[in-house]
């Protein structure tokens, strides 16, 4: 797994993944109007918005987990068709998802390693025999790498409380995630102490030379982390800011449209 | 950042670990005392007659057939299904196999007049259309359960009836005649091992042995193998299962086709141990094989169970009977204990799981 060391040697701050013009309908409904949407290099990108402005409907679609009706997808300079969620995740993309995408009664290597089993060796391997040591081992080294301490890892996670939880689908997603991790409200259950880890962990991650796309709206999370925040109101992208000029203030009547999409379009694509 | 390790599953302050409380604990190993209790019981009772290794031996030979069933149902109950089909399909696959052996065991007319010339082909034949007979129900069950996104509940009551229906109708409701007797005298009753314990000849014989080897092959299946680990985790969580890639429609047809073979075996049994396909007996071992289960620790809600608990829990039943025949007791008794048992089981289940996973 050395995945994040050959994403490290990515030169250049070029998007890396792009959503261009991405409209998707429910029925009548218009859900995601053209957005447009891109993930560059060494970044943490937030994209903001208030329920129902399509934050999640968006972030199914780049995931591979929702199909969109128009537009189109670019990673790494090539369009892609992202028809499941494995697609994605084969591209180095993973999410860690609002509704906690874990199996409580399994512990927490068979939750990193869940759908990419090691198997043993030889015959015995070839019957399916799982390398439960090496998943043991190598899960060990990549929590360490990350600095992520886990207390037991042979725990059942039902037995666990839900910011512990959290922790272990993050530790997942960093642990896959060569190219990009999309962490859709990852702070959304937790408590004060789990929330400032989670945070942490995203600046890490971006050190580490992997993008985050973090979802969220609660603003002061997003105004501590992110190097640039996208705000969708109404399914449509409205604003980009610069958290380190603009305020909550901002954002907050961007979301809840005191400003109306003017900015966006004109002030989108720039290196 | 800081260089501090960071603590992703506690967090900066220690969370308060759970410490289960006696009752929780002793559930653990509830069907165990269950089973040592009874045991006990009906050897305080009755004596050498009850704790002697011939009466033993009696109990896994009644225990091998549930055994079977109870373990099929286990998969399909850790994947938060059931399987209501297993006694119907056992059923089936008997008549089937029985009348595979009648057909191919000699002429008609050899058969009536008892003369089974060609029975050396006719009989590994039958136990074979009988295996493959459950196969086939289990794997329709998983088929109609996943294509029609229906619940597993209803599908397996369906074919539930479907099966007994097409069992009555090939036997025409009663006992398949004329099957050649080597089966029960030649397999069912063949001693593999014999050995001599306090002046009583104790014998394995296959049913007991092929149902040990199950039980063991399918202990290792779910604890080392990604079929097994596949099996928790779409009972645990199926939606999560599905995002990370695992085919869980797949899986199920799978578990539900393993339900079904093991079903068919189990009726192999019925021929080994009786010489015919008993149409009338088996109609409640369906929920005989679940109670099984979930005595032995399988929640019915998916995501917890072992193989373990369940061979425990399907010998429960098989004791009660003998203790209590032994004991002069109406064999009815048994109805009442075991629904008895069911009820304290998920019982004191709930309970630990409540401590288990307060958060």
């Amino acid at each position: 797994m050395d995945r994040v060391e050959t994403a490290r040697t990515d030169a250049g701050r070029g998007p890396l993944l792009q959503a261009r013009g991405i409209d998707k309908f429910f029925g009548p409904v218009h859900a995601l109007k053209h957005v447009d949407f891109e993930v560059r290099e060494g970044e943490i990108v937030a994209l903001i918005g208030d329920n129902g402005a399509g934050k999640s409907t968006f972030i199914n679609v780049l995931t591979g987990v929702l199909p969109h009706d128009g537009g189109e997808i670019v990673f790494d300079g090539r369009p892609v068709r992202l028809a499941s969620p494995q697609e994605a995740r084969r591209l180095g993309i993973e999410t860690v998802y609002q509704d906690l995408a874990v199996a409580p009664h399994l512990d927490a290597v068979a939750n990193i390693f869940l759908g990419r089993e090691y198997r043993l060796p030889g015959p015995l391997g070839g019957l399916g025999f799982l390398d439960r040591r090496r998943m043991r081992r190598e899960t060990e080294e990549q929590l360490a790498r990350l600095r992520v301490r886990v207390p037991d890892l042979g725990r059942r996670l039902v037995t666990l409380s839900g910011g512990q939880r959290q922790g272990v689908a993050v530790a997942r997603a960093v642990m896959w995630a060569s190219k990009v991790v999309i962490m859709d409200e990852p702070t959304a259950a937790l408590g004060v102490a789990q929330t400032a880890m989670v945070l942490d962990l995203m600046r890490q991650v971006r050190d580490n030379g992997v993008p985050v796309v973090f979802i969220s709206h609660n603003m002061p999370h997003v105004f501590e982390v992110a190097d640039r925040i996208v705000v969708l109101r109404l399914g449509e992208v409205v604003q980009e800011l610069d958290p380190r000029r603009a305020t909550i203030d901002d954002a907050v009547s961007a979301m809840t449209g005191s400003i109306r999409s003017v900015a966006a379009k004109g002030g989108h694509g720039g290196r | 950042m800081a260089g501090e390790p960071l603590d992703a599953i506690s967090g900066l302050a220690p969370e308060p670990t759970v410490r289960p409380g006696v009752l929780a604990r002793l559930s653990g190993s509830f069907t165990l005392l269950i089973l040592a209790g009874v045991v006990l019981v009906f050897s305080a009772i009755n004596g050498g007659r009850f704790f002697n290794p011939a009466n033993f031996q009696n109990i896994a030979v009644d225990a091998a057939q549930l055994l079977l069933l109870t373990v099929g149902v286990t998969f399909v109950i850790i994947t938060a299904g059931i399987d209501l089909s297993v006694g119907s399909v056992l059923i089936l696959s008997a008549v089937v196999a029985a009348k595979v052996m009648v057909r191919y065991a000699g002429e008609p007319a050899e058969v009536q007049a008892y003369q089974f010339p060609n029975q050396g082909t006719a009989i590994p034949l039958g136990l074979a259309a009988g295996v493959a007979t459950g196969l086939t129900c289990g794997l329709a069950n998983g088929l109609l359960i996943t294509r029609l996104k229906m619940p597993s509940f209803i599908v397996t009551l369906g074919t539930l009836g479907i099966a007994l229906g097409l069992a009555q109708l090939l036997s025409g409701g009663v006992n398949v005649p004329n099957v050649p007797p080597a089966v029960q005298q030649e397999i069912g009753l063949r001693e593999l091992i014999a050995f001599e314990v306090g002046g009583q000849r104790l014998r394995l014989t296959p049913p007991v042995l092929i149902a040990f080897v199950v039980a063991v092959l399918a202990a290792v299946a779910l604890n080392r193998t990604r079929f097994g680990r596949y099996t928790y985790a779409v009972g645990s969580n199926a939606a999560a299962a599905r995002r990370v890639g695992i085919d869980v429609d797949r899986h199920l047809v799978k578990v539900y086709g393993l339900s079904g073979l093991l079903a068919g075996v189990a009726g192999g049994f019925d021929l080994l141990r009786f010489g015919t396909a008993s149409v009338g007996s088996h109609q409640s071992d369906n929920l005989a094989a679940i109670s099984a289960a979930v005595i032995g620790g399988t929640s019915l809600f998916g995501g917890l169970g072992t193989i373990g608990g369940s061979v425990i829990g399907a010998f429960i039943p098989a004791a009660l009977r003998t203790g209590l025949v032994i004991s002069r007791v109406q064999p009815f008794w048994q109805n009442v204990a075991i629904g008895a048992v069911l009820i304290l089981a998920v019982f004191l289940d709930q309970r630990r799981r409540r401590v288990e996973e307060r958060m």
